[in-house]
């Protein structure tokens, strides 16, 4: 094995240009001539819009041109990639998207005019003197108040404010109510996942260009995926043809799903440069940042959980009222459906379930996928179910999740919610996290603590989830409006090194360094013979980016898929150059070898006959050696595991110290083990951050008091505690060639759970009967619980 | 007006406004982009140089205000041959940084925070570090790249 | 954010003579006042910096008093006020280390943000506001959030703290901006205990006269278990219910006593 091949954490390469301040990131570029944009955003919530006066505000220095929706009257909508169909085979109702407010105002933040500008303050000046005549309208936050008769309606064309009302499955309906009935036990539980904003460290920023020699335009943009902006962009939006478009997103800081969507500033940008012709460029700005980027999470739900007299799960049933926002985002419908309903089992047996989701229209910014989508929304309200249950029945809350897990021998084990599990042994993580955390060791613990007037907790949470999305086939049955493949080129060089083109875009994950290590094991050369290209519409080949834990287990399955198709074709050059019989060639070490003989060519001799094709049976074999595979999955990876997080609670102020955090993971396979810790890392960082500190908050007037790091509490080095991870439980994926599942959102889906669960059993242990807390346990929060 | 400073050893001038902050002239009149925006409350810490031999965010000083200072940024922190400093190196070593958007910032405090106290227990990091917020890391191998650039041990806390 | 002039004096009478100019405002440490113009919020025609006047910047110790420049960065509070241990210690928590280098004691006074750490020490310890035209006794000088007994014009050129017997400050961090949830300041001088609250009032810093009384005639955390902190005046929001802040107000002073 070459020493930086799967399996070795080797130090990443992209690390230099970003540690000496050579990384280029969007906000980087700048082009000649280039123009700046300042959206004039909306401050209330909901109005009528009458009038955009933009008179006075033209003639200011600097200006170079004003633009309101009616700039936009022949163009597209921002298109919704998924139309989810209701209970009653209906289709969701889908409102148009405009990219400028049209008529009516429906969120602080939404844009009612561009001004572009010599310079960014030229432009703020300006749009300072725009006069917007609107009359402001009662605003809808609630989402149940929004379902309620009577409710203002945020789209006047829609029948009300719910986007759908799903069921699933609705042919178990009745055999889980009936399973209710004859229940010896129900749990039920009423909780809030609150609505985050992802918060990548690095702004969402586009520059528009436009070539008017060939009518070509570019869009360069901080996304994590740009052929899916191409696509949507240019094809629903702008009507630009893939051939005169390219969209390139460089380094990209940070996405965690808020850079997957088609963003309004995205489109204005490409048309503005084309109608201007010269470059327009738009930095967002933090405060922008909240009031424009997709928000995530904000459900509320009702679960219930059935048990039998001996504890057996007979039945789940959960009621969700899913946050739309007031348009319908990218992707933002299959969230709360796709990505939920069918995680609602879990890691365990229950063998009925029943999953209803309500996706509701407010006044608020559009919400859709955030780090992990869906899948921490159910794995919370399972995992605090569950614990909740344990307290109410008196027994262990870890035995009874063992008890009613999936037992290794039941896989493949296809779920009631239409999922099959490929591989999966929640035992072995169970036992590897008990071990770790030291389980045995939390009396004396909690002894100590409560010497120093401490409260102590511990709670565990399993997760499961769906990853690598997706076998097209299948979410196009379930309303995807795009393939989830993933493509590759692999590019041999006459001398032997090796460029692949990937359609997955790295934002952080490393593939500069991990994608190489893969080739390296393959061909059995070094390492850092191989390079990676991404992010580049015009020099990669059509891909569907990166979110959703995929880059490794479907991007690196079409990479894995191309090298194979080079190193067959390289045999065969390799048989030709040694006269043998292409069966007989290995391939090993960077050595083609004829077994059983002694005879042998380099990587590079064949790599060099390929481009020098002078002995070479041209008549049988194209010279050159570059392949390109496209790979659609056969399945969902379902990666698993399960976290234990420790806590103190300072019974004076309520606040908690996250005192241990465990992370026992079943990823499959792992390439870079160095990498695949920091992913959890990370994930726990945002968990941790999503349980006890971070919240998007909004009035009653739809004004939103989170709008910046003043009162969105990030979490900070000093919130955090070392996290002591382990992967080595390990069940490889079957049905990818590299037999992984995906790293990147396992610790924001298993961690909120494992935290909350912990602050409840330490005021419970501790004389404090309190059944539940919504995130985030802020200090007032759990102080009010223990002093109700 | 013309604003003058020595920035990573080199005079350099440019043009500002009253209201040009000093990371928009670092990123914009000089060209040194490494420094990032990341916020406009000044509290992410991306934008994090130092002035006078002072940890600063830049984007919350005016550039007029660093006429006559020595400026040092990121671009500025490798050793003589280019190589990697110490704490560049930790923190490739211990897989400090993911996205790479924060990190000049955490670099930079990091520096200031070793110069102060070169061997910082693990608190003394995580407090130091509460001006330089991190969305990829959950600060683990940051706060394990600093032990390691002070030449203390690191905790072993991974499977690793 | 609106464009101004920027001008840098090197003495109190050149700042003071630029700040006439209409619409002409200090700049110590901007650390409040930079975000706020980047908000477009603020809108003044020239920034006078104070960080140019050498007399403004230090820390000095006589007798039993600790003077502060108006323009000395909390980093060197921190460091160099030894004499009064829990100032240098409050200073050592605002913020963050680059604020700490740049935000200064005058400018956070002259602010008087109501979450603020420094008006806190400044009321609880009693301090003298020294300015270029008057000294200002704390009691005299903050008059509610964002508000202050300055004129137009004037500037904070100096601190004079009293040092205690005995002072401890607690701050409970709002998890978001850093600032004070709620902080309490308690001074154990010889003629009696002065406690001063911090982020909790919807007057801005105010004393805990009851907590006050107790503790000068018996200077235990037990002093004060019997009082209670009416929630009515305190500050109720996304971090905090008013009766939190009220619990706050109760809890820390305790810890802080305590801790003397």
């Amino acid at each position: 094995m070459p020493k930086d091949g799967i399996g070795a954490s080797t130090k990443r390469r992209e690390d230099i240009r970003f540690l000496t301040g050579k990384g280029r990131y969007t906000d980087d570029i700048n082009l000649n001539g280039q123009l700046y944009v300042h959206f004039l955003r909306a401050d209330v919530a909901h109005a009528t819009l009458n009038a955009v006066d933009t008179a006075s505000a033209q003639d200011m220095q600097g200006v170079v041109r004003i633009f309101t929706a009616k700039d936009f009257e022949a163009v597209g909508g921002l298109p919704c990639g998924w139309q989810v169909t209701d209970k009653h085979g209906n289709p969701m109702q889908e409102p148009k998207h405009p990219i400028m407010a049209e008529g009516k105002i429906r969120h602080v933040g939404e844009i009612i005019a561009a001004v572009v500008a010599d310079s960014l303050e030229e432009a703020r000046d300006a749009a300072e003197a725009i006069v917007v005549d609107y009359d402001e309208l009662p605003a809808v936050i609630d989402m149940k108040a929004a379902c309620a008769d009577g409710a203002p309606k945020v789209h006047d064309d829609l029948t009300s404010n719910l986007c759908y009302d799903w069921g699933f499955v609705e042919e178990n309906k009745a055999a889980v109510d009936e399973a209710f009935e004859k229940a010896a036990h129900v749990t039920t539980l009423e909780l809030v996942n609150n609505r985050l904003v992802a918060n990548p460290m690095e702004p969402r920023v586009a520059v528009g260009d436009y070539a008017p020699h060939d009518d070509s335009s570019t869009l360069y943009t901080t996304s994590q995926n740009p052929h899916v902006i191409r696509l949507l962009m240019g094809a629903f939006v702008l009507g630009i043809p893939e051939h005169k478009l390219r969209v390139v997103a460089p380094d990209v800081g940070g996405g965690f799903g808020t850079k997957i969507f088609h963003y309004a500033e995205e489109a204005f940008c490409t048309f503005a440069a084309k109608q201007i012709k010269r470059p327009v460029k738009w930095t967002s700005s933090r405060s922008e940042a909240f009031m424009s980027d997709a928000h995530g999470r904000d459900h509320v739900s009702k679960i219930q959980i059935a048990l039998d007299a001996d504890n057996n799960f007979t039945a789940l049933r959960t009621d969700t009222y899913a946050n739309m926002g007031a348009y319908l985002s990218t992707f933002a419908p299959s969230v709360p459906t796709w990505l939920h309903g069918v995680l609602m089992a879990g890691n365990y047996r229950t063998p009925l379930i029943y999953v209803n989701v309500k996706a509701v229209f407010t006044n608020t910014v559009p919400v859709d996928a955030y780090r992990g989508a869906g899948r921490p929304e159910a794995t919370y309200q399972l995992e605090r179910c569950i614990d909740k249950c344990a307290r109410e029945l008196g027994v262990d809350p870890a035995e009874l999740r063992r008890q009613n897990f999936i037992t290794p021998d039941q896989f493949p084990y296809a779920t009631p919610v239409a999922v099959e599990y490929d591989t999966g042994n929640y035992h072995a993580t169970l036992d590897k996290a008990l071990e770790l955390a030291d389980v045995t060791g939390f009396d004396a613990r909690a002894a100590e603590s409560k010497k120093n007037g401490k409260l102590r907790g511990l709670g565990i949470a399993n997760y499961i989830e769906a990853c690598g999305i997706a076998p097209s086939n299948l979410v196009g049955q379930l309303g995807a409006r795009a393939g989830l493949y993933e493509s590759a080129t692999v590019r041999v060089n006459a001398t032997g090194g090796i460029v692949v083109m990937t359609g997955s875009h790295s934002h952080g994950q490393g593939h500069e360094t991990t994608f190489p290590q893969v080739i390296a094991d393959m061909i059995g050369i070094d390492a850092s013979q191989v390079e990676i290209v991404h992010g580049d519409t015009a020099n990669t080949p059509m891909g569907m980016g990166t979110y959703g834990s995929r880059s490794l287990a479907v991007g690196g399955s079409a990479m894995v898929r191309a090298a194979e198709k080079v190193i067959n074709k390289a045999k065969k050059i390799a048989a030709h150059l040694m006269e043998a019989s292409e069966g007989d060639i290995e391939l090993k070490d960077g050595q083609f070898t004829v077994s059983g003989t002694d005879k042998s060519v380099a990587w590079g001799d064949v790599t060099l006959a390929a481009y020098v094709p002078h002995n070479y049976p041209l008549d049988q074999i194209e010279p050159g050696l570059e392949e390109t595979a496209f790979y659609d999955p056969a399945n969902f990876t379902y990666p698993s595991g399960t976290y234990i997080c420790e806590v103190e609670v300072d019974e004076g102020t309520g606040k908690v110290e996250v005192l241990n955090f465990t992370a026992a993971d079943d990823f499959g396979n792992v390439v870079n083990p160095m990498i695949v810790e920091g992913q959890v890392h990370g994930g726990v960082g945002q968990g941790i951050g999503q349980a006890m500190l971070e919240n998007c908050a909004y009035d009653a007037d739809g004004q939103l008091l989170s709008a910046s790091y003043m009162d969105y509490a990030m979490p900070r080095a000093s919130d955090l505690p070392m996290i002591t991870v382990d992967h080595s439980c390990q069940t490889p994926c079957t049905h990818n060639p590299l037999g992984v599942k995906g790293c990147g959102e396992a610790g924001a889906i298993g961690s909120p759970p494992a935290l909350v669960n912990a602050v409840l059993d330490a005021l419970n242990r501790n004389g404090h009967a309190v059944d539940h807390i919504d995130m985030p346990l802020s200090p007032s929060r759990v102080w009010t619980a223990m002093n109700q | 007006m013309k604003v003058t400073m020595t920035v990573n050893g080199k005079s350099m001038s440019g043009d500002a406004e009253g209201r040009t902050l000093l990371s928009t002239f670092l990123r914009e009149e000089l060209g040194l982009t490494g420094t990032h925006i990341g916020c406009d409350t000044s509290q992410c810490g991306a934008c994090t140089v130092h002035v006078n031999g002072k940890q600063v965010k830049s984007c919350t000083m005016f550039a007029a205000e660093a006429d006559g200072a020595e400026v040092a940024t990121i671009e500025g922190q490798a050793n003589a041959d280019g190589s990697l400093n110490v704490i560049q190196q930790a923190f490739q070593d211990h897989h400090g940084l993911q996205c790479g958007f924060c990190t000049p910032g955490m670099v930079m405090a990091a520096a200031s925070l070793l110069e102060q106290n070169p061997k910082p227990t693990e608190a003394d990091i995580r407090h130091h570090l509460e001006g330089n917020i991190c969305r990829c890391t959950g600060y683990h191998n940051i706060v394990k790249a600093i032990l390691a650039a002070s030449g203390q041990e690191v905790p072993a806390v991974a499977a690793e | 954010m609106y464009n101004f002039e920027f001008v840098k004096p090197s003495s109190v009478e050149e700042a003071i003579a630029a700040l006439k100019e209409e619409d002409a405002q200090p700049l110590s440490g901007g650390q409040t006042l930079i975000p706020t113009m980047k908000q477009r919020l603020n809108q003044p025609s020239k920034l006078v910096s104070l960080l140019g006047i050498a007399e403004l910047n230090g820390v000095s110790a006589e007798g039993s008093t600790v003077t502060i420049g108006g323009a000395t960065p909390h980093a060197v509070v921190a460091a160099d006020a030894s004499a009064y241990p829990a100032l240098a210690a409050l200073a050592s928590n605002i913020g963050d280390p680059a604020v700490r280098n740049r935000g200064t004691i005058g400018g956070s006074l002259a602010n008087n943000d109501p979450a603020a750490c420094y008006p806190a020490a400044a009321l609880a310890s009693g301090a003298t506001i020294v300015t270029n035209s008057r000294e200002i006794a704390a009691d005299d000088y903050f008059q509610g959030m964002f508000t202050t007994a300055l004129d137009e014009g004037e500037i904070i050129t100096g601190v004079k703290f009293p040092v205690p017997e005995a002072a401890n400050y607690q701050k409970f961090e709002q998890p978001a901006s850093r600032f004070a949830l709620t902080g309490v300041f308690v001074a154990k001088y010889a003629d009696g205990v002065r406690v001063a609250v911090t982020g909790a009032s919807n007057d801005g810093v105010f004393r805990w006269t009851e907590a006050e009384e107790a503790l000068s005639g018996n200077f235990s955390a037990d002093a004060i278990s019997g009082l209670t902190v009416d929630a009515s005046d305190m500050i109720s929001d996304l971090h905090g219910t008013a009766e939190y802040r009220a619990n706050l107000v109760k809890v820390l002073t305790g810890r802080a006593v305590a801790a003397c």
